[in-house]
């Protein structure tokens, strides 16, 4: 796969500091850029909030026609959707034109856990194969797992009204007394998983 | 340029989720066990500028890109349903490592078997659909 870092060099004689850009991010600059993300979303006059776009994509089914939840003015919401594609198109981008062998270099104590649950270390990787390797689709439990994963995720979300961006990052910043509710929900269902449900799962 | 803002707006969103390891199923075991301060500096930096921006926008009246005031609206009063709702998504995120954000970036970058998270989302979606009158909110 061509690499931005091999192409660079060509362009640019002194690299120096480019190398950044290919290394994992540090939490300051992500967490800066994901506020002024939020900010420039009200200045365009709407929200920062991912999950809704799943209320859109079962909206435009047309299936509001037998479920009033989604019996919503979808193509309101079109922006957002938009923005998603825009977000795809940015991790293809980052995934396979900017990474780095050293990136995902988490606790050495982590990978000696994950070791015990029989999930592969990162090298590099973004997620585990063990979970999202595409031997996946031979595995009945591992589809399951993926598809109940999601469920939790698309349920919670919708039941909660909002997920990470739309309350931790949105509610939050606005100082929403039911967005911490939530985020504290999202950690106590997290913890409960990581602790000892995924113990038994894997 | 009205559509094209969105796009880049998502683009930046999705390079700085990938770049900063924040849709990676790994980082968020990580958190999850406290062996790590690199996702809550993420959040709480996040936090921290939308705390800022949010308090200039209000106190200088800023206006929108089309000139209206900028009116950010309140989150339903409740309790029920942010506790009951955010255990859900909390054992889901924990379990695949991805919120809705990252199932969409980590898909455009090619991990594909995330289409069954997808699946499962939009499903988990409907299911809230079909029940939310029969639920306690």
């Amino acid at each position: 796969m061509i690499n931005l870092k091999n192409i660079i060099p060509i362009f640019v004689k002194k690299n120096y500091g480019m190398n950044i850009i290919f290394q994992t991010w540090p939490w300051y600059v992500s967490g800066f850029l994901i506020g002024m993300i939020m900010l420039c979303l009200i200045y365009f006059g709407k929200v920062f909030g991912m999950s809704s776009n799943l209320q859109t994509l079962c909206s435009m089914t047309g299936i509001g026609k037998r479920v009033s939840f989604f019996d919503t003015d979808w193509k309101s919401q079109r922006w957002n959707l938009v923005v998603v594609l825009g977000a795809m198109v940015g991790g293809f981008i980052a995934a396979n034109f900017m990474n780095d062998p050293s990136n995902v270099a988490i606790n050495p104590k982590t990978i000696e856990q994950l070791a015990q649950l029989g999930i592969d270390a990162p090298n590099g990787k973004l997620v585990p194969d063990t979970l999202f390797g595409n031997q996946v689709f031979e595995s009945p439990k591992m589809i399951l797992i993926l598809i109940i994963g999601g469920i939790l995720i698309g349920f919670g979300t919708r039941y909660a009204g909002g997920c990470t961006s739309g309350h931790a990052i949105s509610g939050l910043s606005n100082l929403q007394l039911p967005s911490l509710k939530a985020v504290i929900g999202f950690f106590v269902g997290g913890l409960i998983m990581a602790h000892y449900l995924l113990p038994l799962i894997f | 340029m009205n559509v094209l803002k969105y796009f880049l707006v998502g683009l930046v969103f999705g390079i700085v989720l990938t770049k900063s390891e924040a849709v990676s199923w790994y980082r968020i075991y990580e958190m999850f066990q406290f062996q790590s301060f690199h996702m809550y500096g993420i959040i709480g930096v996040a936090i921290t500028t939308g705390v800022i921006g949010i308090q200039i926008i209000k106190r200088k009246n800023i206006k929108d890109i089309k000139g209206l005031p900028i009116e950010i609206l309140d989150k339903e009063k409740g309790s029920t349903r942010y506790w009951i709702g955010g255990l859900f998504f909390g054992l889901g995120w924990a379990l695949v490592g991805s919120c809705p954000g990252p199932i969409f970036i980590l898909l455009g970058a090619g991990f594909f078997p995330v289409i069954l998270v997808l699946f499962g989302a939009l499903v988990g979606t409907f299911i809230y659909g079909l029940l939310k009158d029969k639920l306690p909110h």
